[in-house]
């Protein structure tokens, strides 16, 4: 087996940015969506909508772009992986389609707004269950013939995916409180708080759950993690998630607007470090390598020249979106 | 419930459902995005208020047909990998990039610039939010270069080669395979067809308020202006159409004998099939109306020219003629009434009779969906004229599938055609009730637009909740 090369290396790199930008920027939107029923109807709901209605678009294409550069980058990975995770896949994309026509149609039809922020929950909540589960089903490997994948088309359900699925909705939901926290305030923020304090143990909860379990799922997760000297690296991984879990419960009782959020990203971080020191240098665990999977060097290449081109101008003017879109929001549109 | 056999079939029937239902929203989108700029243009050159109430009535229709398209788009980016994970392996080398390519320099950009589009009008300033609304158009049209040169390189593959692993990769640069043989007849055919779809519309909902009231200033823009833009540019698609026709006659020429339904050779001079009733299974089509030599006219610009029909194709390797020739002459059809409807117009405006002749605008109201038509009716012909291949001539389709269960095929195929129905059926309703509406002066804008709380919106307007909204700022 070759080793990766540079330009693979790059590309995995570039592909993992993109799937985390996506955990980051979707993965509040999800999350208010996910507890859009405990908000009060009317006001709170509205404010909470309209905190995101001008960027979830833009959050969901990095999705598109970790499919799409899947695709163009790791082509046999991506046609195993997508035919492994079938079921759960066609259920996240018919769950996003409900969560995101809600955004407009929620405003059109008045007297269909109940059915509509309950189609917003649904498809957020199935949205996020969907990508946990996946994580889980991935994590605990896929069966793989020649260059496809040999597996029945339920076999990513396990008790595993279905624990880093609760995993991912607990902290895609921790995200929404945070950035409701930072965005709002009187009562709706309040109220974020409240639920911030729900939510943050259950997530951590469920990283300890998942981050213990997965050493014992085979495809040597166990030597990536505890065989010397990888151990003196790995070890800082739990040891930073504890300083930021203190870190976390300082800036709640504080009451900082930003710090919160901030901090559960980092937890997020970490955590996708973890992934990946867990994964590495598989794309499928034990089957597929980075390697294996690469497209030629001519294909990595003449993509590489757009995304570094790219990936810049689209952060800066992403970034001068929500500059535009800064500070508190409130709940009145102009009616 | 299905069978095993089945799997291909239904791989096939899923991909063509999500993505003929995807394609309905981008071919409005991409037109509808240009008319905002034009309309905010001219709002920002003239002053005119008329033209800012119009932007903000498009808009809102804007807005609901650009969110059902980005979240039918998303699903596209997936199908290929879930239905046709085989083709994905084999030919994402060369299709991957040039998709990533249209995520890094459309997709972003135009979800980056929606927002403030939508709801920046008052935090940026008059001249920022023309340029996100330009962003947005033009990202749109980036869109469609992109994903048509993935198509017409599945059409006419130039540029590739194969590696030990059976993959298509790039054999000498990039540009022999975007600018393969078929892309810019393919790309300038789309995208006419997205400007006249979307005219269409524009047109149908200005004689619905004009049949109303012929005084209704704003809906006399509308109709005017689409009538412009249906006048001016049927011909010119009608003209590109002919151009790509014989670019598909020159590289697919099972494609075109399918769309003229000829099955036999004919050496000296073919016949227009204008009608009949093709048969697969024979091989031969009943009851058709003929036009003698035409066909040879047409392809190839000679009364006497010879034309091979199928019986020169392997017969594996024979596209269905039952859907293609229907589907050509569902699009063709069309095409002529738009050409008419185009001369129509023409012919009142020299009367100074535009908003006066209520059988134009009824006419225009009919009209107002054959866009749509005309472009799925496109689609299948140059996708079912495509088969049996996926990558034309080197790949088939039989072999592009993902190893699936047909019941999994068959389930997610049910799941998507439900939802769909529903959600966009739904979401159509929306726009329908949007356009029933007429534009009225001091157009309001979308519903949803966010208000800050503190630092930016002037105080006062919260306080008294309306206040000072109509008035635009920058």
């Amino acid at each position: 087996m070759a080793d990766t090369t540079l330009l693979t290396l790059v590309w995995a790199a570039l592909l993992a940015f993109a799937v985390f930008m996506y955990v980051v920027m979707d993965g509040f939107d999800l999350g208010i969506g996910i507890l859009f029923p405990v908000f009060g109807v009317g006001k709170e709901r509205d404010t909470a909508m309209n905190s995101i209605a001008p960027v979830w678009d833009g959050n969901e294409t990095w999705l598109v772009l970790g499919g799409g550069g899947l695709l163009a980058a790791f082509p046999l990975a991506y046609a195993v992986i997508m035919s492994a995770l079938y079921a759960p896949l066609v259920a996240m994309l018919l769950a996003l389609v409900f969560r995101g026509v809600a955004f407009e149609f929620r405003w059109r039809d008045p007297g269909h707004r109940a059915f509509w922020d309950y189609a917003f929950t649904g498809g957020s909540f199935v949205a996020a269950f969907m990508q946990g589960i996946m994580l889980g089903a991935l994590l605990q490997g896929v069966q793989v013939e020649g260059r496809a994948y040999a597996g029945g088309w339920w076999d990513w359900l396990t008790p595993f995916s279905l624990l880093t699925g609760a995993g991912v909705v607990a902290g895609y939901s921790l995200l929404g409180a945070c950035w409701l926290n930072w965005k709002t305030e009187g009562e709706t923020q309040a109220h974020a708080r409240r639920l911030m304090r729900i939510l943050a143990p259950l997530t951590l909860a469920a990283i300890l759950a998942v981050s213990l379990a997965t050493p014992f799922l085979g495809n040597q997760y166990f030597e990536r993690w505890f065989s010397m000297p990888r151990v003196l690296f790995t070890a800082q991984v739990p040891l930073v998630i504890a300083i930021l879990t203190w870190r976390f419960i300082r800036s709640l009782r504080r009451n900082y607007e930003l710090a919160p959020f901030v901090l559960t990203l980092a937890v997020f971080g970490l955590s996708y470090v973890g992934l990946g020191i867990s994964m590495f240098p598989y794309l499928v665990p034990n089957s597929i390598t980075l390697q294996m999977a690469a497209a030629p060097p001519s294909s990595q290449a003449f993509m590489l020249v757009g995304a570094a081109l790219l990936i810049p101008v689209i952060l800066a003017y992403t970034a001068w979106s929500y500059w535009v879109f800064r500070g508190k929001v409130a709940h009145e549109g102009y009616h | 419930m299905f069978h095993d056999a089945d799997a291909l079939l239904l791989a096939r029937l899923q991909f063509g459902f999500t993505v003929s239902f995807h394609f309905i929203f981008p071919a409005f989108s991409i037109g509808l995005a240009s008319y905002l700029a034009v309309l905010e243009g001219l709002w920002l050159k003239t002053g005119k208020a008329h033209y800012l109430d119009l932007y903000k009535y498009w808009l809102k229709i804007f807005a609901v047909v650009f969110a059902m398209g980005v979240v039918s788009g998303i699903v596209m980016s997936y199908q290929f990998g879930t239905n046709w994970a085989v083709f994905s392996d084999r030919a994402g080398p060369v299709i991957g990039p040039l998709m990533a390519y249209e995520v890094l320099t459309a997709f972003f950009l135009e979800a980056g610039f929606l927002g403030v589009m939508l709801f920046g009008m008052k935090k940026v300033g008059r001249n920022l939010h023309f340029f996100a609304t330009l962003m947005v158009a033009i990202g749109t049209f980036i869109s469609a270069f992109w994903i048509l040169s993935v198509n017409s390189w599945m059409q006419t593959p130039t540029g590739h080669e194969l590696n030990a692993d059976g993959q298509f990769v790039p054999a000498a640069g990039w540009l022999p395979i975007i600018f393969n043989p078929s892309f810019p007849y393919r790309l300038v055919h789309t995208v006419i067809a997205a400007y006249l779809t979307t005219s269409l519309v524009v047109g149908a909902a200005g004689a619905w308020h004009l049949l109303r009231d012929a005084k209704q200033e704003h809906a006399r823009t509308m109709f005017s202006m689409a009538m412009w833009m249906a006048a001016l540019v049927a011909p010119v698609q009608v003209f590109v159409g002919d151009l790509h026709g014989l670019n598909t006659l020159e590289h697919q020429p099972a494609k075109v004998m399918a769309m003229e339904g000829h099955f036999q050779s004919h050496a000296e001079g073919a016949p227009l099939v204008l009608f009949g009733i093709p048969d697969d299974e024979t091989q031969t089509m009943a009851h058709s109306i003929e036009v003698p030599r035409l066909s040879s006219l047409i392809l190839k610009h000679d009364l006497d020219a010879p034309l091979a029909g199928l019986d020169t194709i392997a017969p594996e390797n024979r596209p269905p003629v039952e859907v293609v020739f229907w589907s050509f002459r569902v699009m063709v059809g069309l095409g002529f009434l738009m050409l008419a409807l185009g001369a129509w117009s023409l012919l009142a405006r020299a009367r100074g009779k535009l908003y006066d002749w209520n059988s134009l605008k009824r006419f225009a109201v009919l009209m107002g969906p054959a866009g749509f038509i005309a472009v799925i009716a496109g689609w299948i012909t140059t996708e079912v004229g495509r088969q049996p291949f996926t990558v034309y001539g080197l790949m088939r389709t039989a072999e592009s599938a993902s190893p699936l269960a047909a019941p999994a095929v068959g389930a997610s195929l049910v799941a998507f055609v439900v939802v769909y129905f529903a959600v966009f059926g739904m979401g159509s309703w929306y726009l329908l009730k949007l356009m029933s509406r007429a534009p009225q002066p001091q157009e309001p804008e979308p519903d949803n637009t966010p208000a800050h709380a503190a630092g930016i919106t002037p105080a006062p307007a919260l306080a008294t909740g309306a206040a000072g909204r109509e008035t635009p700022h920058g």
